[in-house]
């Protein structure tokens, strides 16, 4: 392979032969001219850097080292919890407590939708902004509900920008959030298994695992995933203070979040806060391996479809007409 | 073949002590070799340097603001950064392209350049590292995403497939030039045991780095855009443009600088690779928007928003239509038979392949795969200085790798190796 040079066309010249190694003591003005330039460059940087350095100063030892959601004991929880109770104090001002939640055995939610009797309000999307501790500045939410054509299904139709009274005439209205999907596109991209499904079927995300490569988002085919672009902005007083570490907890900034059927909610025996605050009764939320629950009923009498069911993602969230 | 297997026939064999024993000065003469230079070299480095600093500061302060400081959205979620990257991935697995005929075809006149796709190789990696760090809304959280510190979702998840494969390459291309420079700098000849396995190897990996980059994209189901197999192919065919384009146009650079004498042959050689590859490469675009546009189907809003602008938005319009331009004029001056005689109709050809793969492996093809979004909705992206300043600074970062590469990398290579007694 490496072979003699006597077939090489271009043999090396005298020119390009190999110089000697420099003599330290004719080059002494050339080097201290390198040692200036060099110390300029790493002062440059140093400059270039500070916003970094300052910012990397803010973060604590337990937060940078903390392990997998899936890796703590209950006394690393713990002590994650009250630090993070502490940061809220001191961030926002408000006093909040932050629980585990863990799933419930025998128990995988499901969610129905009637198409029928939504009519656009608005409502869910409110109570979720709050519910969730959402960024005031953008108004953000898990839920975004489109206003579609009559007889069609082809979002390209809808929109999801509307300020006239509801409902319009030749609309119907069809809110729009996370699917917890039984087979979620999101939680196999996911790096670093900074995402997953939790028995119930509630697909969560461990803010403090994340890596914000923001994989899962391109994942989604149903733009359920959020990502915190900048720090929430939330006045101390209108912050809900009861979190789950898994859901509506203040999220840290360059993190990736989504619905998470208000589980610290719902995991207690509540309903989520969208379902609650729906004025048309649209929303039917249960227990889908309970034979007795409004949403089996609804799945075994109701014609109900899913969104985008060719991709195999086999949502738990289910829409009907009535 | 048989002579050269043993480095015993002609030279005495080394103990790994005495291997080693030259390693300092071999650092020393690369410290001295990177740091010396003409005014030219000197104004060159200076400059990168400058716009490194400018991208590293843009990066602190986006790292301390958030990445709100980006044109970047819920709906278009990935941008400038993912387009560099992915673009820098087929610019590492293009320097293949003198691998192969080096190698695998034994072409004698490739064996003294090979080395500059190799590192080539080398400062690309680094550059798609830095641009999928400055994507990371956590940089701080970077561990996390290492094997055995972090939690690693393989073999499920595309992107720790990548970081395999992308840091696999980069220390293979770092032992072979290592490797290949240090027994050239002993004035030694390589014992092939100690490299030719990774070169081999490397071969392959190069391939993969490729597709499996391009898988990251084409497995999503719910992007109809990128959900195509030919992607994969597709980007393996502009990796073979845009790589040996650089590394033509780095021989040129490199014998008129430092008026190294460079064969013709390896040239005209990656020259050839190059025009077979950009006009499959056209070849396949057709195919793809033929499907797109014939068919009709609501999947096609993604090309006709490259191509013609939905709904009156139409950013990226004059972007994708330069870049059929470019790709489209380099394709025929390339068929010239000037394109390997005379340089400057190369150069031209080159950097107009080289830009138009750029646009369409980069922008053209990560950003109409976000617009319209999921749900349909048209929402644009328009990178920011922020994001100009990073990518820029990183490009000037990673030139810099390769200057300094290839400026130890040139005077060792003029080293004689001693003659094969076999011959």
């Amino acid at each position: 392979m490496i072979q003699s040079r006597n077939s090489h066309e271009d043999p090396p010249t005298g020119r390009n032969a190999p110089r000697d190694l420099p003599v330290v003591g004719q080059m002494s003005r050339r080097t201290a001219v390198k040692g200036v330039a060099a110390a300029a460059g790493l002062g440059a940087l140093g400059l270039a850097t500070a916003p970094m350095i300052e910012k990397t100063a803010q973060l604590s030892v337990e937060e940078f080292l903390q392990q997998h959601f899936k890796e703590l004991t209950d006394a690393d929880k713990q002590t994650i919890f009250e630090r993070l109770e502490q940061e809220a104090k001191e961030k926002y001002g408000a006093t909040v407590e932050i629980g585990d939640f863990p799933a419930l055995e025998g128990v995988r939610y499901g969610y129905a939708i009637n198409l029928s009797l939504c009519n656009g309000n608005g409502k869910c999307m409110e109570a979720c902004h709050k519910e969730n501790n959402h960024d005031r500045a953008t108004e953000q939410s898990y839920i975004r509900v489109f206003e579609m054509a009559a007889g069609s299904t082809n979002f390209g139709l809808g929109t999801t920008h509307f300020d006239h009274a509801v409902p319009q005439k030749d609309k119907y209205y069809l809110p729009m959030q996370c699917f917890q999907c039984d087979n979620p596109p999101c939680v196999s991209v996911c790096p670093v298994e900074a995402t997953w499904q939790e028995k119930d079927g509630i697909v969560v995300v461990d803010y403090n695992w994340c890596i914000g490569c923001r994989y899962c988002m391109a994942a989604c085919p149903y733009h359920a995933r959020r990502f915190n672009w900048k720090p929430a902005e939330i006045p101390a007083e209108e912050v809900n203070p009861d979190q789950g570490y898994l859901s509506n907890r203040i999220r840290p900034v360059g993190v990736v979040e989504k619905c998470h059927f208000c589980l610290h909610r719902t995991r207690v025996g509540k309903l989520p806060a969208c379902l609650e605050a729906c004025p048309t009764g649209a929303r039917i939320f249960g227990n889908l391996l309970d034979p007795n629950s409004t949403v089996r009923w609804v799945l075994a009498n109701k014609r109900c479809f899913t969104i985008k069911e060719e991709l195999g993602t086999k949502p738990m969230m289910f829409y009907f007409f009535d | 073949m048989a002579t050269t297997m043993t480095t015993g026939s002609t030279q005495t064999p080394l103990t790994t002590l005495q291997f080693w024993s030259g390693y300092p000065r071999f650092l020393w003469r690369a410290l001295i070799a990177a740091t010396d230079g003409s005014a030219l070299f000197y104004g060159w480095m200076t400059t990168l340097t400058a716009l490194a600093l400018v991208g590293v500061n843009a990066w602190a302060k986006q790292y301390a603001l958030g990445m709100g400081v980006t044109g970047l959205s819920d709906h278009v979620s990935w941008g400038l950064y993912i387009a560099n990257f992915t673009f820098g991935v087929g610019l590492a697995a293009g320097g293949v392209m003198m691998v192969i005929p080096a190698y695998l075809y034994k072409d004698r006149s490739m064996h003294d350049v090979v080395i500059l796709g190799e590192l080539l190789a080398v400062a690309a990696i680094i550059i798609c590292t830095l641009f999928i760090a400055v994507d990371l809304g956590r940089p701080d959280r970077f561990w996390h995403i290492i094997p055995g510190l972090g939690r690693f979702n393989w073999p499920m998840s595309m992107l720790t497939w990548d970081v395999i494969v992308l840091n696999g390459y980069l220390l293979l291309n770092l032992h072979i030039c290592g490797y290949l420079l240090y027994t050239r700098f002993l004035g030694r000849r390589p014992n092939p045991v100690w490299y030719l396995p990774f070169v081999l190897l490397s071969i392959a990996w190069a391939i993969s780095i490729h597709t499996v980059t391009a898988f990251l994209y084409q497995g999503l189901g719910g992007r109809p855009f990128w959900n195509s197999a030919l992607l994969a192919p597709r980007f393996l065919t502009s990796a073979f443009v845009s790589g040996p384009v650089f590394l033509v146009l780095t021989m040129l650079i490199v014998r008129q600088v430092a008026g190294l004498r460079i064969p013709v042959a390896p040239m005209r050689t990656l020259v050839q690779i190059i025009r077979v590859a950009i006009l499959v490469n056209l070849l396949m675009m057709v195919s793809e928007l033929f499907t797109e546009f014939y068919t009709g189907s609501d999947h096609s809003s993604h090309a006709k928003y490259l191509f013609f602008g939905l709904h009156g938005k139409t950013a990226l319009v004059p972007w994708m239509w330069s870049a059929v331009g470019l790709n489209v004029l380099a394709a025929i001056m390339l068929l010239h038979p000037w394109a390997t005689r005379k340089p400057a109709w190369f150069v031209v050809a080159g950097v107009c392949a080289f830009v138009g793969v750029w646009i369409e492996k980069g922008m053209g093809l990560i950003v109409p795969g976000f617009v319209p979004s999921t749900l349909h909705e048209l929402v644009e992206y328009t990178p920011t200085l922020a994001e100009c300043q990073i990518t820029l600074g990183i490009w000037a970062a990673g030139l810099m790798v390769y200057t300094l590469a290839v400026k130890i990398a040139i005077p060792i290579l003029q080293i004689p190796i001693p003659e094969d007694s076999g011959h």
